[in-house]
């Protein structure tokens, strides 16, 4: 079965945590931190194994790729072939590749529940469900137009056209200055700043 | 704590605003979130859904990325579960699954209600989501009481639910046994189902189960074997494959039927995954087959000749397990093999390792040794000590099986302790003593290469390697009649640098010098010829030619004061020293034996205070000896 999925950026930040093994919350950040040792000790152009048996008991192996500044790693033991793992890592980062057209590091730190949602298509429990990247896609357009979510909604428009971005931010900071200019909320038009 | 006001949920953080500002903030991020703990405290309890569900999500999101903890948040996780909107179904379920301890967390009996109406609902959205969570937060009465619910979904008529209920089954069958019972005869069912996703997800569950316990699923080996024979789906070959993997032992005409179709895999497919799946197989399980063996290490040759290095690792690793049936397998490859042990990647060069290893044999263990020396000494610390254990591991396996030579295996011991960055002291300090137990023929090269040790001072210097100069010293001095030089072998053991030592290691120092001197005493006795006149050499001893030896009182801090107690004679030392052979001490009839008692009380008197005082400590404070007494010898 596969034990867990994370994806982390080059400087060991979790970007994305799912054990499927209950572990509390200290000991995952201590397994990504113990992890992320073990990644930065890797040469380039070597193979895209690591035995694991001590962090995560005998005959666990991760196969981790990395995508420019993210890492992604799939924790698993010896019930799944190796190079399949490699398909199947193909197959996940391929549908966020489709649900966010070009998918960015960005795009999944601040999609925290459509990326949980885009796993959960492809994996259960820590067995594969599904191996082709297109079915899950349009599984998890199915979720989004089931319900659509006006914070949903506005999120994806940010972080895909920066002129709509702009125009959604200045009528929104409108609509916040017209409601009460009294209470602290950070303004959104600060991030442009960013 | 003042309850949410209309106000909050108005201005309500969102998910968004919690992550832009952990991003833009400056300083400890710790003050930030507990700013944001406190507001989503005040938020999660209101009664509006909305402002609950982003407290929430925020809350989840510290919780996971930030490992904070939430546990107090549960029963508002649940509650949050019982609204109809979908989405806010969503945060709850994924709060719960990311957060709820099975174990310990006791609200999760409260979901059971919630979960089964959702795991009824005609939406396949929500009995998705009930599905994933409750494989997270099952317990063994959430099992038993949901089982029903999740048996008829095995049925479903949407292919992706029933998949879902089959990987969650899986789950369910470990925490609630009985499940089997129930749900075993549709799992088997849907193995003739059309849909490939559907049978893989079933074989997948197959697989974990067959791993625990191979035999009960011998019975399914039929529907197993039309499966590898008909299907071409990749995924669902290789987890057949592995099935039979664990199948293929416990019933012998099962393999003589499988070889052919995984063979015919092997040749056919394109797929690298599935290729080595079959390789794997055969290997394994299928090895007395040489045919299909030999077919397996063609395409493992292919995978070593390849530029991928994920490939030529696991062309190694099948190598692996090859070796120790079809051994010239690994000899076709030996070249490979040795070359990689300086490939740049490290699990590559640690798989290369065990493959020399497992070639190695009584004609070329020392070959292979010196090849694998002069690779320790050009790598890396780390890898060079995986070299010396394996050699170590090898060597001495079944009681070293494989040493025709101790003479040279001692002088390796000896060349492993000199590299830098040895750090295998406990092993070849075990070892070294060992051997001088039970090879009685090696202990005259032990004692010379004991005596090399101690001598060179560069050794001080690696602390790990302390223990390796405990064990030469023991050696030395127990041995003492074979060196040709007993008297450099006291000058080493007791010259000033030993003070860098552990007190332990001091301690074996101190009774071996004590050994060697009274093996000096006694020949000294015996070369006088007479054991009456032992005691005329007694008296001279003490009256006679006593004087300061000034190497007794550099060697420790002792009190000028002492020195009236005096030293050895230092001429008595460096009287040439006819090589006593064992025989004569072996006759030591009992008066022999109270002379040599004697002896060894005036060499104890003859040395400075703080020695005496630390010996005495010794031999009154512990009672279990550095090393084990040897038998007779």
């Amino acid at each position: 079965m596969i034990k867990g999925v994370i994806l982390m950026n080059d400087k060991g930040k979790p970007r994305l945590v799912k054990f499927y093994d209950y572990h509390p919350a200290e000991k995952q950040q201590e397994l990504i931190r113990r992890l992320y040792g073990v990644l930065s000790s890797r040469a380039e152009d070597v193979s895209n194994f690591v035995k694991v048996d001590s962090l995560f008991g005998p005959d666990t192996r991760l196969v981790y790729k990395t995508y420019a500044t993210l890492h992604i790693l799939f924790i698993f033991d010896s019930s799944e072939n190796e190079l399949a793992m490699l398909d199947l890592m193909q197959v996940f980062v391929e549908a966020m590749d489709k649900c966010f057209s070009n998918v960015r590091e960005l795009d999944i730190v601040f999609n925290f529940n459509k990326v949980h949602a885009i796993l959960d298509e492809i994996i259960l429990g820590g067995q594969v469900l599904e191996t082709s990247s297109s079915e899950v896609v349009k599984a998890v357009e199915e979720i989004s137009k089931y319900s659509p979510n006006p914070l949903c909604f506005f999120s994806l428009l940010f972080f895909t056209h920066q002129v709509s971005q702009d125009a959604i931010s200045y009528f929104l900071f409108r609509m916040e200055r017209a409601a009460n200019s009294l209470m602290a909320v950070p303004s959104i038009t600060g991030w442009q700043g960013r | 704590m003042s309850g949410p006001t209309l106000l909050d949920s108005l201005f309500q953080r969102s998910l968004e605003d919690l992550i832009k500002g952990l991003r833009l903030y400056v300083g400890d991020e710790s003050t930030f979130i507990s700013k944001s703990l406190d507001e989503i405290r005040r938020e999660i309890k209101s009664t509006d859904p909305q402002t609950k569900s982003i407290a929430l999500q925020k809350l989840t999101y510290l919780h996971s990325i930030h490992g904070v903890d939430m546990s107090w948040a549960s029963f508002h996780a649940i509650e949050l579960s019982s609204s109809h909107s979908l989405n806010f179904k969503r945060v709850a379920y994924l709060a719960a699954s990311l957060s709820f301890d099975p174990s310990t967390t006791d609200v999760i009996l409260l979901l059971t209600n919630q979960l089964r109406k959702d795991l009824q609902s005609p939406n396949s959205h929500e009995v998705s989501l009930a599905l994933n969570a409750l494989y997270f937060i099952a317990t063994p009465d959430l099992a038993r009481d949901l089982t029903p619910e999740v048996f008829i979904l095995l049925n479903s008529n949407k292919g992706s639910t029933r998949k879902k209920a089959i990987a969650l089954i899986l789950r369910l069958f470990e925490l609630y046994p009985d499940a089997v019972r129930v749900c075993f005869k549709r799992l088997v069912e849907n193995l003739e189902n059309s849909d490939p996703g559907i049978v893989s997800a079933v074989v997948g569950v197959f697989c974990e189960l067959a791993r625990n316990e191979a035999k009960s699923y011998l019975p399914l080996a039929p529907e197993f074997y039309k499966i590898l024979v008909e299907s071409r789906n990749n995924w669902l070959l290789i987890k057949v494959l592995k099935i039979f993997l664990e199948l293929a032992p416990l019933e012998p005409r099962l393999g003589k039927r499988l070889v052919e179709p995984i063979c015919d895999h092997l040749k056919r497919t394109g797929a690298k995954s599935l290729a080595f799946e079959c390789v794997r197989t055969i290997v394994t399980s299928f090895s007395e087959y040489e045919f299909a063996v030999r077919l397996a290490v063609e395409k493992i040759k292919e995978f070593l000749n390849d530029d991928d290095p994920n490939l030529k690792y696991l062309g190694l690793q099948a190598l692996t397990i090859v070796a120790p049936k079809h051994l010239w397998a690994v000899m076709e490859n030996k070249d490979f093999v040795i070359r990689s042990l300086s490939d740049a990647d490290a699990n590559i060069k640690l798989e290369a390792l065990q493959l020399v290893l497992a070639m190695v044999s009584e004609d070329n263990v020392m070959d292979i040794c010196k090849v694998l020396i002069n690779y320790a000494l050009k790598s890396d610390p780390e890898f060079c000590n995986e070299i010396l254990g394996c050699i170590l591991l090898a060597c001495s396996r079944n009681v070293y099986e494989i040493i025709v030579d101790f003479d040279w295996y001692v002088s390796l011991l000896g060349e492993m302790t000199r590299i830098p960055h040895c750090q295998k002291g406990e092993e070849i300090e075990n070892q070294l003593v060992d051997i001088g137990m039970r090879v009685k023929d090696a202990r005259p090269q032990l004692v010379r290469v004991g005596r090399d040790l101690l001598i060179d001072p560069a050794l001080f210097g690696n602390p790990f390697v302390h223990r390796i100069l405990s064990a030469a010293a023991w050696v030395s001095g127990e041995y003492v009649r074979f060196s040709k030089n007993p008297s450099e072998l006291v000058e080493a053991l007791l010259q000033p640098r030993t003070s860098l030592l552990p007190s332990s290691i001091k301690a074996v120092y101190i009774q071996s010098a004590f050994k060697v001197l009274t093996f000096y005493v006694h020949h000294y006795i015996s070369t006088k010829g007479v054991i009456s006149s032992a005691s005329q050499g007694v008296e001279d001893l003490m009256h006679g030619r006593v004087q300061e030896n000034p190497q007794f009182v550099r060697t420790g801090p002792v009190a000028d004061s002492d020195t009236d107690d005096g030293g050895l004679n230092p001429m008595m030392l460096h009287r040439p020293v006819r090589d006593v052979s064992v025989e004569s001490f072996e006759d030591m009839s009992v008066a022999h034996e109270w002379i040599y008692a004697f002896h060894v009380l005036l060499c104890f008197f003859s040395l400075p205070r703080e020695w005496r005082l630390l010996l005495l400590k010794l031999a009154f404070s512990s009672s279990e000896s550095h090393y084990k007494t040897p038998g007779p010898t």
